[in-house]
């Protein structure tokens, strides 16, 4: 062979080849494979959406499914405000990791969907949040009464499996339902991810994962803030009803309620306490 | 020139020899047992077989095509810069992977998430890269990489099989050990959910591998 293989300027040469031809070759399956991608993701996202309101639906009727179901959507800011009313679609866009980068003080959007199942209608939160490694979101559908969950799924991106990232299974979600965010005295308190057995159990508190704290904490977080967007927007609705919530029609299997439910103390923020009852 | 290629020009394609390159991964020589290769993802996603399979799937495509790649190209790639080109490739087989499974298998994407960008990082794709296929054709390469891969798959199930059946009492996500056995006060075991778990139980195959192949027991002097 003529050519010295070890000479610096066929070593630069050899390098700009092996890296432009991976390159091309990956730039080429990613073109293939992108519009597929992307629309298994918005089916994906469609089907947990339908989930978080309990219509189960294979991923290729997810789009017909979700089109008659969501009947309207909105965003709303941090405060509750309400923007891009019945904008559908652009809601559905709505990049939740773009909006939570946003800076203080930049309008932070969040979307909301209302769907319509049987005659009934159900609020469904769109929420991300950090879990231990990488971002966790999921749905939460509320009942009429903007206050009563009826059930949640959450998903994330990267969390120890069988640890943290059980957040998404059947059995961790199923704390959900019947749940409340804001107690009897009309105060809103979210709904607590805290360990077992150190607070009592009511209506505003699940049990975390074990092995997965840190994961729990960012779905406390999580939940927090987005209920507390949507409690602030729920004040100016009429239908809400915090003090005395219409019962939402559970299916049987959801409901496990404790028996201390009346007389459930709440550890409230001493912070929230000037959010009075405006609306009762 | 750094290249020691084996006369066999004329050799059948299933010859002895290349055999042997299939068969001795399994055993006498099993990458992760053995060469103690690839142990960081034996612990990380054995805690279900499901997950377990899909990785060994995943390794499968990158071992083999990446020794052939590299064979192909194992004339041209200059000495000093070897090992940084086996890492382009290897990097560029791992996202062709991981955008096919996103296209065409999502789900079994999602159930992998991260532990496909691992595969980068996986020993035995490097090692068999530069122990085999930087010298020899691409043929035994790729049966040398059909080895490797086989011999890192059955340990990884078979790890992830222990821990998800003492685990979680469940194989494949399907429960398998009765209720009335958790009735009678049976527990599943936490620690199997662990990753020290996981070397453990490499450590036990080790030991029973070497127990009964007397080829692995070094020679007392």
């Amino acid at each position: 062979m003529a050519l010295n293989k070890e000479s610096n300027g066929y070593v630069i040469l050899f390098s700009t080849a092996l890296v432009l031809v991976t390159a091309v070759a990956l730039v080429t399956v990613f073109s293939f494979t992108r519009d597929t991608v992307s629309n298994n993701q918005k089916l994906e996202k469609m089907q947990n959406i339908l989930q978080a309101a309990r219509i189960n639906v294979e991923r290729d009727q997810a789009e017909t499914k979700y089109k008659e179901s969501i009947t309207d959507a909105f965003a709303l800011t941090e405060k509750g405000e309400v923007k891009m009313k019945g904008e559908v679609d652009n809601v559905f866009n709505i990049d939740l990791a773009a909006e939570l980068k946003k800076k203080e003080g930049e309008e932070k959007l969040f979307p909301v969907f209302v769907c319509n199942k049987n005659d009934s209608t159900f609020y469904i939160l769109g929420m991300r949040g950090k879990g231990l490694w990488d971002a966790i979101w999921g749905y939460v559908a509320l009942g009429k009464d903007m206050n009563t969950i009826y059930n949640a799924v959450f998903d994330h991106k990267g969390e120890t499996p069988g640890l943290g990232a059980e957040i998404k299974e059947g059995w961790y979600t199923a704390q959900f339902p019947g749940k409340k965010i804001v107690n009897d005295k009309g105060e809103f308190v979210s709904v607590s991810v805290i360990k077992k057995g150190t607070a009592p159990e009511s209506d505003y508190n699940v049990d975390g994962v074990s092995g997965g704290t840190l994961t729990s904490n960012g779905l406390h977080d999580m939940l927090k803030m987005f209920f507390g967007a949507f409690y602030e927007y729920s004040k100016t609705q009429k239908n809400a009803a915090p003090a005395k919530p219409e019962p939402v029609a559970l299916p049987a299997d959801s409901l496990q309620q404790p028996d201390t439910l009346a007389t459930a103390l709440v550890p409230v923020d001493s912070s929230k306490n000037n959010t009075t009852t405006t609306n009762l | 020139m750094a290249e020691v290629a084996v006369q066999q020009e004329k050799e059948a394609l299933f010859s002895k020899k290349r055999v042997k390159l299939l068969t001795d991964p399994l055993n006498d020589n099993n990458p992760v047992t053995v060469q103690v290769l690839g142990i960081c993802s034996a612990l990380a996603i054995t805690v279900q077989v499901k997950p377990a399979l899909f990785m060994f799937a995943g390794v499968f495509f990158v071992v083999v095509m990446g020794n052939i790649v590299v064979s192909l190209l194992r004339n041209v790639i200059p000495n000093r810069v070897r090992i940084i080109a086996q890492l382009v490739i290897v990097a560029g087989l791992v996202s062709i992977v991981d955008m096919v499974l996103k296209a065409y298998a999502y789900d079994v994407s999602k159930q992998l998430s991260v532990f496909v960008g691992l595969i980068i990082t996986n020993c035995i794709v490097m090692g068999r890269l530069e122990a085999f296929a930087m010298a020899n054709k691409p043929w035994p390469s790729a049966l040398d990489g059909i080895g490797n891969a086989f011999g890192y798959g059955i340990l990884l199930v078979l790890v992830a099989v222990v821990r998800e059946l003492f685990g979680a009492g469940k194989l494949m996500g399907y429960k398998i050990i009765p209720d009335s056995f958790y009735e009678f006060g049976y527990v599943n075991n936490g620690m199997m959910m662990m990753p020290p778990m996981a070397l453990i139980l490499v450590g036990i195959i080790i030991w029973v591998q070497r127990s009964r192949n007397t080829k692995l027991v070094e020679a007392e002097d």
